[in-house]
């Protein structure tokens, strides 16, 4: 009896495609996307872009740029990238450019090397007077200044030994005290320190680049958040645009279900024989959908600024613009996944299927620059990685409406292709 | 109302002209012409998959014929003016669960194009005309079967069309509800209304159509007045129905003796005079068969049905 309960389900679960794509395709979609994400295949960890400014044009400072710049986890800029291809090179970076590259969300870091680091660069201790390297942070991302310190350390150790040895034998000098002869020996060892290192930089920095120790301590570094510093709480606003989208898909492909009751009902078919067409009817429900979509956001945001504080209101303006864009585009995406599909059940495993990857991939489940550069640019095929971006820059980074272009744009994008397509798709609804 | 002033009511209300519609290789509809005049209510009877609710879609425009027309007061079925002018009760219960009767009336009101006091006029007609009034503001899922069925009806009712098309819709109803909505068609067709009453159930069409076609596998295979019919098929004859206890066999033989057929042990034949029946009844007596019961009829459109295609309506 058993058995026979057992081989019914098993028969149900076979004619079930639904739950089939559900039971098995989903959580092998899950494991790759991980897999890749954290599992860092095919060398694809992810590269923190670093912006550096070097007022001091020393020796020793450019010797730390150029082992900066041979550090495979970092991407070195130095100056902004060209607008047009034929365009003359934009200027270097200064230190208020770099400041203002940050706040824009160009590089999670900018690195200032002031005047003057070249005649000190190295301190021992907190206290051992070198000049202090200035690291501009952008707070949402916790991990690139992290990385970047460690890195400036292992970098200040395999680019400068000269500088270093200098150093330490002034402190031996200060503290224990040399004779005529032995400083005599010191300097010519210095000298041909400096000869070797003069001969052999580049492949003494670049050969050391895989130690992970940081070295706390060579280089004197001094962070500076400068956008998110003055947040109540930091990653609320992430959070509720992420979570936010993710429900948004679902609530969405859920609303634009109802076409497939209908059809099912023979209400649509009712209404299409009235003086609705197919399109005002699709538009008509794209329109409730989108408003529904957003004042879902709404809720969201009101209560992020209840409970946790948000600074909802200053940002309406582009809380608005944001919102009903990312409502577009997810209702347009509800409407197509209704119409492709043929029942309830097939559109409940697509829409599971799709937003999950999408919701993991464009970053509702954890932040795009965790993930490696490939996933990060796959990213950007998705509602989500949009609408995080947009709302990262209202609320995390104060920008002004018209910084949103580029977000507005591409939803608006997304939205009116995927209803082209869901309005072609229906046309099996039209008529026998 | 709104369009149907720029349609010509001196032309026919309702002309189907030739039909054709295929299904791949299934032909659906093969052939079917058809009129309704104003005040007039056509049936089309015929068994579950005969193409009545085909005929019925494609004079809606929700299915495109391979051949023929349809056309409403002159205008192609597709076209505003039609659709302004025919109002459609599809089989199934084509409403909107979740929101109450009114809303519904409202929603399919607004579909074609009414609003302000015009809307509010049609929806209190038609919850009136459905007998819903009492129950406007309950949400039509938790209806009755009936009353679901009595808002389908009104639902396609809001815009006082001309032509109604009636797609058998007392599916599923008890007999008191159906009777209801049996009133309420009358009703419409004594205003003038053009009526096509899909259905099954011969006792249906004898009661509310005025001419009734017979469809079976896409065609109409006659069609008049329900007298006409039966006069077409069986003259003056009468039927007379005879059961007997005995072996089956007998029974059809003896049947087929006399031109009969044989329905569950029930003979059935068609006889000029009811001097007839005694001849019949000795015979079977002679042939060893035990008379249970003996009924003298009319017959009806069950009966046309079966002459003409040797299968009961309901097969």
């Amino acid at each position: 009896m058993i058995l026979h309960v057992a081989k019914t389900a098993l028969t149900a679960l076979r004619r079930d495609r639904g739950a089939l794509v559900l039971s098995f395709v989903l959580p092998l979609a899950f494991f790759s996307i991980f897999a890749v994400i954290f599992g860092g295949q095919h060398d694809s960890t992810p590269k923190v872009n670093l912006i550096v400014v070097d007022e001091d044009r020393s020796e020793a400072s450019q010797d730390l740029v150029k082992a900066l710049k041979s550090e495979k986890s970092l991407v070195v800029k130095t100056k902004p990238a060209a607008e047009k291809k034929n365009a003359p090179a934009p200027a270097d970076y200064t230190a208020e450019t770099a400041e203002v590259a940050v706040k824009a969300g160009d590089a999670p870091v900018a690195l200032i090397i002031p005047q003057g680091f070249g005649q000190h660069p190295i301190a021992f201790g907190p206290e051992g007077g070198g000049s202090e390297l200035q690291l501009l942070n952008d707070q949402s991302d916790s991990i690139a200044p992290q990385i970047v310190v460690g890195l400036l350390q292992k970098a200040a150790m395999t680019a400068m030994p000269a500088s270093m040895a200098d150093e330490g034998m002034k402190y031996a000098d200060k503290y224990v005290g040399f004779t005529p002869e032995q400083r005599k020996k010191v300097d010519a060892d210095l000298q041909a320190l400096r000869d070797e290192e003069a001969r052999g930089r580049t492949s003494s920095a670049s050969g050391a680049s895989e130690a992970g120790d940081s070295n706390a301590g060579i280089v004197a570094v001094k962070t500076r958040a400068v956008v998110g510093q003055d947040k109540k709480s930091p990653m609320i606003s992430f959070y509720a645009a992420a979570i936010g989208v993710m429900f948004l898909l679902f609530t969405a492909s859920g609303s634009a279900g109802a076409l497939l009751d209908e059809a099912e009902s023979g209400t649509l078919e009712r209404v299409l024989s009235t003086r609705v067409t197919m399109t005002k009817l699709l538009a008509g429900k794209l329109v409730f959908n989108t408003l529904l979509a957003f004042v879902q956001l709404v809720a969201m945001f009101l209560w992020g600024w209840a409970v946790f504080h948000l600074d909802f209101f200053s940002h309406l303006p582009g809380f608005v613009v944001m919102g009903l864009c990312t409502a577009f585009a997810v209702a347009a995406f509800g409407m197509l996944l209704a119409s492709a599909c043929h029942t309830r059940a097939q559109l409940g495993a697509l829409s599971t299927l799709l937003i999950l990857i999408m919701s993991s991939v464009g970053g509702s489940m954890f932040p795009r620059f965790l993930m490696p550069e490939a996933m990060q640019n796959a990213g950007l095929l998705t509602i989500n990685a949009w609408a995080i971006d947009g709302f990262t820059k209202v609320f995390w980074r104060d920008l002004p409406v018209s910084a949103l272009w580029p977000q507005v744009a591409v939803l608006l994008a997304i939205g009116v292709v995927l209803f082209v397509v869901a309005r072609r798709v229906a046309r099996r609804w039209e008529v026998a | 109302m709104t369009g149907i002033a720029q349609i010509s009511e001196t032309k026919m209300p309702l002309e189907v002209r030739s039909l054709v519609k295929r299904f791949g290789d299934l032909v659906a509809v093969n052939d079917v012409s058809l009129t309704v005049r104003a005040g007039e209510c056509l049936g089309l009877l015929g068994p579950n998959g005969a193409g009545k609710s085909t005929v019925i879609r494609s004079i809606v425009g929700r299915v495109v014929p391979n051949s023929g027309s349809a056309t409403v007061f002159g205008a192609t079925a597709d076209s505003t003016e039609a659709r302004m002018a025919l109002g459609w009760v599809p089989q199934e219960l084509a409403i909107y669960p979740r929101i109450s009767c009114s809303e519904n009336l409202g929603a399919f009101g607004r579909y074609y194009g009414l609003k302000g006091r015009a809307l509010k006029d049609a929806i209190g007609w038609c919850l009136k005309w459905a007998a819903l009034e009492d129950r406007q503001d309950e949400v039509a899922k938790s209806l009755s079967g009936g009353m679901k069925r009595r808002l389908n009806m009104a639902a396609g009712m809001m815009h006082r069309p001309k032509v109604m098309l009636f797609d058998e819709p007392t599916v599923g109803v008890d007999p008191q509800s159906r009777n209801r909505i049996f009133e309420m068609i009358e009703a419409l067709r004594d205003e003038g209304m053009a009526i096509i009453y899909t259905t099954h159930y011969m006792e249906e069409a004898e009661r509310l159509c005025d001419r009734i076609a017979i469809i079976d596998h896409g065609r109409v295979i006659a069609s008049g007045t329900k007298d006409e019919l039966v006069r077409e098929s069986f003259g003056s004859c009468s039927q007379v129905l005879a059961r007997f206890k005995g072996e089956h066999a007998a029974i059809e033989a003896w049947a087929a003796r006399h031109d009969g057929r044989v329905t569950d042990s029930t003979a059935e034949f068609t006889v000029e005079q009811a001097t007839e029946i005694a001849r019949l009844l000795d015979d079977a007596a002679k042939a060893g068969l035990e008379l249970e019961d003996v009924s003298l009829r009319k017959p009806n459109l069950e009966s046309v049905f079966l002459h003409l295609t040797g299968r009961e309506l309901r097969d």
